[in-house]
Order: structure tokens, then sequence, then C-alpha cells
């Protein structure tokens, strides 16, 4: 096959930046059916497609978007959906240059398939048509319970119900969707994508309970006590960090999770017909490179700040961010300090954050994650001013569940500890996703919900009615 | 939903509604000192309100709450009969309940007095000499009398204008129970506005005794997750909705505590003027 004849890869097409950085709709408005089909034919149906490789739950990619060049919607969307059950979200969030389109061959030469942007399109053609209701599963009669949901919750819920178990999925705030809900933007991953999935699992029969903190309100052990079989935890990395530097406690200082939390899904932007505050200054500064660090710096824009800038201790390589959602950021005017990062943040006399203190890094070393690590240049002080600073540096383990579940191994960072089908340290408890890796992604997370899902049946196949009443 | 099964109103200026709401799993759980976080409807906040009462058998808690912003009004606005949409807890650390061999003192300040009263009980219970000490700025600002007389061995009753009980503060009433004593009293509770709860721990801080503050910093999610809620309590950070709500008062920073709570001040008077003139009449939209 020649690659001379095919068109280049499609553009997304996007909301303007300048119109966008004003409002909370979502910035890529999705492929429509001729651009899907065009970018489908681009694939060239590999005999052996390295695509596969690049995909942690193993979509069959060239499948499906065969199925999209011949314009077979449906039959693509249930290919998808055979190995992802939420493709909407991963289509729009999967980190897909260093996944799926990093291995294509044609990003070898060429530009890869936009395979995110197909799978993205398949799902929500589907989702459009109405999904259809999924058969009744026959009965197992054995009770699973999952706490949290987030990705890798939603996951093993669906599967387990799938299965034909009883399943109750636990979720400590007062929606279901974990980082799905609070964290990522609605300019991104919009809410009703979410809840779509979220009502998906209502109709597998899934009985969601929200408002239930386990550790608080019910402990893992009350539950196995309750006459649940297995146990899956995937209650996520939500513990925000803090860098540790003089004058962090001021006003105007928030972690990332409280200013997306207000912004998401308290709808803060919405305010006051929403009645949860959210607010920005003129000037904002977010510290990090994250996902977390560009979702932040775009939302403040969005809640009006005259600027907004990144302030990274590395430089641009070696930000962990989305390639897609940095240029995003760029478009929208957001500005990047690299290779800076805060050593005091001063405040005014009412205890408000005016200005962040600042030194410059070179780049040393590789450390062990394998990046240089970064190296302050003595004598590099200077002021970055500041009346917002949202701290994106990361996020660890919530303790709760942990300190209250009696036996529950934990490894060297305080994650919960796990094998590779998420088997803990106490029999029938699973745990995965960002509790079992630290902060990681959504499709990571998703693969540890299934994987426990599988093993939690073979589990419970093994010792038939053992553990039931 | 969690339906208020009782709502009594305690006082009218400023308002204070006491809510019996019926929630099985947090009274399942609650101990004195803890707190739970409710929403009242689609648009409304998450905010915290301590656990005054619990009754395990009818799954119910008791919350007494004074209306000062926009969502504790809605909350105010709701009836015996209608529920509340959302309702999560027990939160927090309970206090720390043991037996000390000098007598405890529990000082409950304005809307205060609602969770100083299950302390009070809970020390009791433990076999403790428990004093008590309410005050409010008025005579009809004071509420459950009886119940705190009932699990205090003395109680003392102030109002700042006298209308009732001793005139003065619960700060000088302290102070007199602290020279009665001859300083024998182990350990003091301090729960109010957060004015009251610095006045007092600056007043007991020569004493050295060990003075117990409930924070109430703003609260989002109540579980960890947002770190709104920070405290520096000596030179430690902490949330107050996981690590408290109580704290050595001795180490609070209280300058940084009450500057925080200002935080919000602009926008909780726009989303106020909402609520008010909800109904019309003020031409103000
Ligand atoms: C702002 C932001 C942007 C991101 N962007 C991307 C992206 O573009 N692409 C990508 O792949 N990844 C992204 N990530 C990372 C990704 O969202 C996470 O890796 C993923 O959500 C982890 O899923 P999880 O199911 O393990 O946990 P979570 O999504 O964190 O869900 C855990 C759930 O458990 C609940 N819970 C916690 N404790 C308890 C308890 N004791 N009782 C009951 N419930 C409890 C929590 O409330 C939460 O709802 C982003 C993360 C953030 C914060
Ligand atoms: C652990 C804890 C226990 C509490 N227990 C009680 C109680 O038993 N009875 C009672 O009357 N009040 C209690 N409060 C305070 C109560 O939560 C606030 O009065 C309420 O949130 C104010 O909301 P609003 O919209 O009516 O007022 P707003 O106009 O929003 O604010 C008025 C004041 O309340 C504070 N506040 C605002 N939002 C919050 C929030 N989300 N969390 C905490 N404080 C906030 C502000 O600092 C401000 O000073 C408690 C607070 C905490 C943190
Ligand atoms: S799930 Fe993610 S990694 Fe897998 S094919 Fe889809 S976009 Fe690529
Ligand atoms: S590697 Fe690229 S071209 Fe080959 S099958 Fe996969 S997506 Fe198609
Ligand atoms: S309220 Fe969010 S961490 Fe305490």
């Amino acid at each position: 096959m020649s690659l001379k004849g095919r068109p280049p890869r499609q553009e997304m097409p996007c909301q303007d930046p300048q119109v966008r950085r004003n409002n909370f709709n979502e910035v890529a408005l999705g492929y429509q059916e001729k651009l899907a089909v065009a970018e489908a034919t681009r694939c060239l149906q590999c005999k052996k497609p390295q695509c596969l490789a690049g995909c942690p739950v193993e979509v069959p990619i060239p499948e499906f978007i065969k199925a999209v060049a011949e314009g077979d919607f449906a039959q693509a969307a249930q290919i998808v959906k055979s190995k992802n059950s939420l493709p909407a979200i991963c289509g729009r969030v999967c980190p897909q240059e260093t996944q799926c389109e990093a291995e294509c061959v044609l990003g070898k030469k060429f530009e890869p398939v936009a395979i995110g942007r197909l799978e993205r399109f398949v799902a929500d053609w589907e989702m459009d048509k109405g999904v259809e209701k999924p058969a009744p599963a026959p009965k197992k009669g054995q009770k699973v319970a999952v706490i949290g949901s987030g990705p890798a919750g939603l996951t093993c819920a669906a599967d387990l119900a799938k299965l034909g178990y009883a399943v109750t999925l636990y979720e400590a705030l007062h929606v279901p969707g974990g980082v799905l809900m609070y964290g990522i933007p609605e300019f991104r991953l919009p809410k009703a994508v979410v809840q779509a999935e979220i009502d998906y699992l209502r109709q597998l029969g899934v009985d969601i309970q929200v408002d239930i903190v386990i550790g608080k309100g019910k402990t893992v052990q009350e539950i196995l006590d309750d006459g649940y079989a297995a146990v899956f935890l995937g209650t996520g990395a939500g513990l925000p960090r803090f860098m540790g530097v003089p004058g962090e406690n001021l006003c105007g200082v928030f972690s990332a999770n409280e200013f997306l939390t207000r912004t998401n899904l308290m709808k803060g932007y919405r305010f006051p017909e929403y009645f949860t505050p959210v607010i920005v200054g003129r000037r904002v500064a977010v510290l990090g490179g994250g996902n977390v660090a560009m979702d932040a710096a775009r939302t403040a824009l969005r809640l009006g700040a005259a600027e907004s800038t990144i302030v990274y201790r590395r430089s641009a390589k070696e930000m962990p961010a989305r390639a897609e959602e940095v240029e995003h950021a760029h478009a929208e005017g957001v500005q990047f300090q690299y290779l800076t990062s805060p050593v005091e943040m001063l405040g005014d006399e009412n205890g408000w954050v005016k200005a962040l203190k600042c030194l410059r890094y070179e780049l040393g070393e590789p450390d062990a994650s394998g990046r240089r690590r970064p190296v302050p240049i003595p004598g590099s002080e200077f002021i970055l001013e500041a009346d917002t600073v949202v701290v994106a540096i990361g996020s660890g383990a919530n303790p709760m569940v942990i300190k209250t579940t009696k036996g529950l191994a934990v490894n060297k960072h305080g994650n919960i500890a796990a094998d590779d089908d998420g088997q803990t340290s106490i029999p029938g408890v699973y745990a995965g996703g960002d509790i079992v890796t630290g902060a990681a992604t959504v499709i990571l997370a998703m693969g540890a919900g299934k994987k426990s899902a599988q093993a939690i049946d073979r589990y419970l196949t093994a010792q038939p009615g053992e553990k039931t009443q | 939903m969690f339906p208020i099964v009782r709502k009594e109103v305690i006082a009218t200026n400023p308002a204070v509604k006491l809510f019996e709401v019926k929630a099985p799993l947090v009274a399942a759980k609650a101990k004195a000192g803890q707190f739970f976080i409710l929403r009242c409807n689609e648009q409304g906040e998450r905010i915290p309100l301590t656990i005054a009462d619990y009754n395990r058998q009818a799954g119910t808690v008791t919350t007494i709450f004074q209306e000062v912003g926009a969502s504790t009004k809605i909350l105010g606005k709701l009836n015996e009969g209608e529920a509340i949409l959302d309702f999560v807890g027990p939160l927090g650390l309970p206090s720390e309940i043991k037996k000390h061999p000098d007598p405890v003192v529990c000082v409950g300040g304005g809307i205060g007095i609602a969770p100083v009263f299950p302390i009070a009980r809970a020390l009791k219970e433990a076999g403790n000499y428990v004093i008590g000490i309410i005050g409010a700025k008025n005579k009809d600002l004071i509420f459950w009398e009886d119940r705190m007389r009932a699990v205090c061995d003395e109680l003392i009753v102030c109002t700042d204008d006298g209308s009732y009980g001793r005139r003065g503060f619960v700060t000088d009433a302290l102070k007199d129970v602290y020279t009665q004593r001859e300083g024998r009293i182990n350990q003091i509770w301090a729960i109010g506005p957060m004015i009251m709860m610095r006045v007092i721990s600056n007043t007991t801080r020569p004493w050295e005794v060990k003075t117990i503050v409930s924070m109430n910093p703003i609260m989002l999610d109540g579980t960890g997750m947002c770190g709104a809620c920070r405290v520096l309590v000596g030179k430690e950070t902490k949330f107050a909705c996981v690590d408290g709500p109580e704290f050595d008062g001795h180490l609070i920073d209280w300058d940084l505590a009450m500057k925080r709570a200002l935080i919000f001040k602009r926008e909780e008077q726009r989303a106020l003027a909402v609520v008010e003139c909800q109904g019309g009449g003020c031409g103000c939209h």
C-alpha cells in the first residue's frame, strides 16, 4: 500500500481559543462522520498491528477502525466496548501520544492514526443513537462491594454486574465518578458523558450508594460481615500534596483539588446560581506541570483571571501533561515559567498571597524517575506576582480506608499493596487504580478494575457458596 | 434523602434552629466531637455542622445551627417532614474521652453550647467531675440549660448583658472556677465563636491547663481531599476535617485561622443577597 495517496491526519475541530477561554463548553468538538471515515481510511490495517501494544486494555484498534472506514459505526462501537467500557471518556482523556498512537507505524514517518479521536467518535455516535439496554445476566447469588466510584471502581462494578454479581458501589462524595466528576473540567470531559456511563451502570443493576465514607460511616470489615463475598477498593489518590514552603496557608492559595472541585463538582463557575463560591484574582500562578496543572491554569482563565501562569521546575520536555492539553493551554494564552519553583509565598497585611519568591533551576543528572533532576541556580531569586496560587504538584493516598482496615498491607509509598490481579494482603479484598499505583491515568485505573473483577470472579467461583449467607 | 423528623426554633434574633434528622448510618457511629456535612438541594453548598446529639435506636442525629449566611438560611427554611438531599458522616475524629483525676471544664459559647453538650455527657459517663459553663449574648440565646445541668456536676450560666444567670463572658466564669479550684483542673474544652476560643486559649495558656478547641474552618469535602480546612497547629499544617476538628488551643495560629475564615466574604454576601431577595419586591433584579 502506498502511503503517498493517503490523506493527512484529520484535524480535530475545536472551539476558537479566544472564545473558549471564556466558557466552560467542550473545547474539542469531535469528528463528524465524514472526518471520521477519512481518518479511518488512513489506517494501514497492519498484519501485525503495533498500536495494540500501546493500549493498556487491548482495544482491537484495527478492527474497530475498519468498521469506521466502512461506515458501520454500530459495529465499531461494539468492538471497542468489548474491551473498553468507557470509550467516550478514554477517547477524550487518554494520553494517546504515549500509548496507542505512540506505537502506530504511520507515526514513524508520518503522523499516527488519530485512534483516540476515532474512539471518541464511535462512542459519541453510539450515545447519540441511544445505548441498548444491557440484557440482565444470570444471577450468581453473591454480593460484592466496590469502594470508590472513579474509573477503577466504575469498571470493576460494571464487569462484576455483567458477570451476575449483586454489586453495591460506595462513594464518599454526593456524586459518583471520582476524578472524572470532581477533577477533570467540563471543557475537557463534559459531565453529561460521565453521567451517561453512570446511568449505564445503574441499568446493569449496580446499587450506587453515595454519601458514605468507608472508614467512617462503615468499615471494610463491616461490609464483609454484612455478607459481601468480596470487596474492591478503588479509592484513588485524593490526598493533595503541598510544597511545604513558608506562606502556603495564606488566603488565595488553594490545592488543585479544592480549586477544581469547587469549579466542577460544585459548579462554582455558575455561582451564585449554585451556592459554592470559587474565586480567582487577576494573576494566577499554578504550580506543577501535569494534567492537573493544565486543567487548573485553563480553568483560571475561564473564571476571569487576566493572566494564568504555569510554574514548573523542569523544562517543557519533561512536563507530564498530555501534549494536546499543553497545546490547548498555549493557544488559550496560558503562560509558562519553566525551570522555576517557589521557595516562599509572600502575603499582604490581610493574609492574602501577593507574590511568589522563586528560584530558577537548571537540569542536572537523571534522577530515580529517569528525568533530569532540577538543580537550583544560586542567586537566581526573583519575584513573581500572583494573587491566586493553585498547588498542583501531585497527590497521595488518602489513609482513611487503610488506617481502619486491620491487616491491609501498604507499600513504601503508603499505597495499598496489591499484586497484578489486585489481590491485597486480605483474602477477598482487592484494590486497583491510583490507590495502588499512585496518581496515574484513567485507562490504567480502568484496566486495574477490569483485572480485579476477573480475579474476584475466579476467587468466588473457586469456593462457591463458602462466603455467602 | 434524609427526612427532618423534628424542627425547633431555639431563638429568632439571630435565628437559631434545631433539626433532628433521620440518618441511621451516621447515628449508628456518631461520637462526641464529630460532625457531618449536608447539602440541602442540587444547587446547595456542602456545609459542616456538629453532631449535638444522636439516637441510635431511632437512627436520628440532632444538630443546632445559627443562620449566618445563604446556606444556613436555606436550611432553616426547611420544615418537619421535608428532607435534606445529602447527609454524610460521622466525620472528623471523636473527642478523646477518659477519666481525669481532677475536674474538667466544658465551656460552650453561643451556638457552641450544642457541640459541647455531647462532650460533657461523655466525660460524665466516663466518671469525671464535670463543670459546665455556658454563655450567650442574652437570655433568648441560652438553650439546653436543663440538658447540660443533667450531665454536669456544676453548671454556670452567663449572659453578656446580664439578662440571665451571671453577667459577663464565659472567660470570666472560667477564671473564677480556676481560682476557686486553686488551679486543680485537668482539662478544658472550649467551643464557640473563634474569638471566644482564642481568648480562652490565651487565658489558660499561662495556667498550663490543656485546652481543647473545636475548629470550624471553611470545608468542602470533609474527607481530607481538598485542604480547604487547613489550620496551622504548632508548626504543622493540619486538615481540620480529618486531623480534627479538635486541636490544642494553645498551639493554634489564631491570626491565620481568623483570616482564612474570610476568604469568601464577598461571595458570601452575594449569595446571601440572592437568598434574601427571593420572593422579590426588593427590586434588585
Ligand atoms: C485534574 C485532573 C486531571 C486529570 N487528567 C487526566 C487525563 O487527562 N488523562 C488521564 O488518563 N488521567 C488524568 N488524570 C488522572 C486520572 O483521573 C486518575 O488516574 C484516575 O481518575 C484514577 O482513578 P481511580 O478510580 O483510581 O480513582 P479516583 O478517580 O480518584 O476515584 C476515587 C473515588 O473514591 C472515592 N473515595 C475515596 N475514599 C473513599 C472512602 N473512604 N469511601 C468511599 N469513597 C471513597 C473518592 O471520592 C473518589 O470518588 C487526571 C487527574 C486529575 C486530578
Ligand atoms: C466542623 C464544623 C462544625 C460546625 N458546627 C456548627 C454547628 O454545630 N452549628 C453552627 O451553627 N455552625 C457550625 N459550623 C459552621 C457552619 O458550617 C457555617 O456557619 C456554615 O457553613 C455557614 O454557611 P452559610 O452559607 O450560611 O454562611 P456563609 O455566608 O457562607 O458564611 C458565614 C461564615 O461561615 C463560615 N463558612 C462559610 N462556608 C463555610 C463552610 N463550607 N464550612 C465552614 N464554615 C464556613 C465563613 O467563614 C463565614 O464566617 C461548623 C463548622 C465546622 C467546620
Ligand atoms: S483506550 Fe486509550 S490507549 Fe486504548 S486505544 Fe483507546 S485511546 Fe488508545
Ligand atoms: S499501527 Fe496504526 S496503521 Fe497499523 S493498524 Fe494500528 S492504527 Fe492502523
Ligand atoms: S474539607 Fe477538604 S480536606 Fe478538609
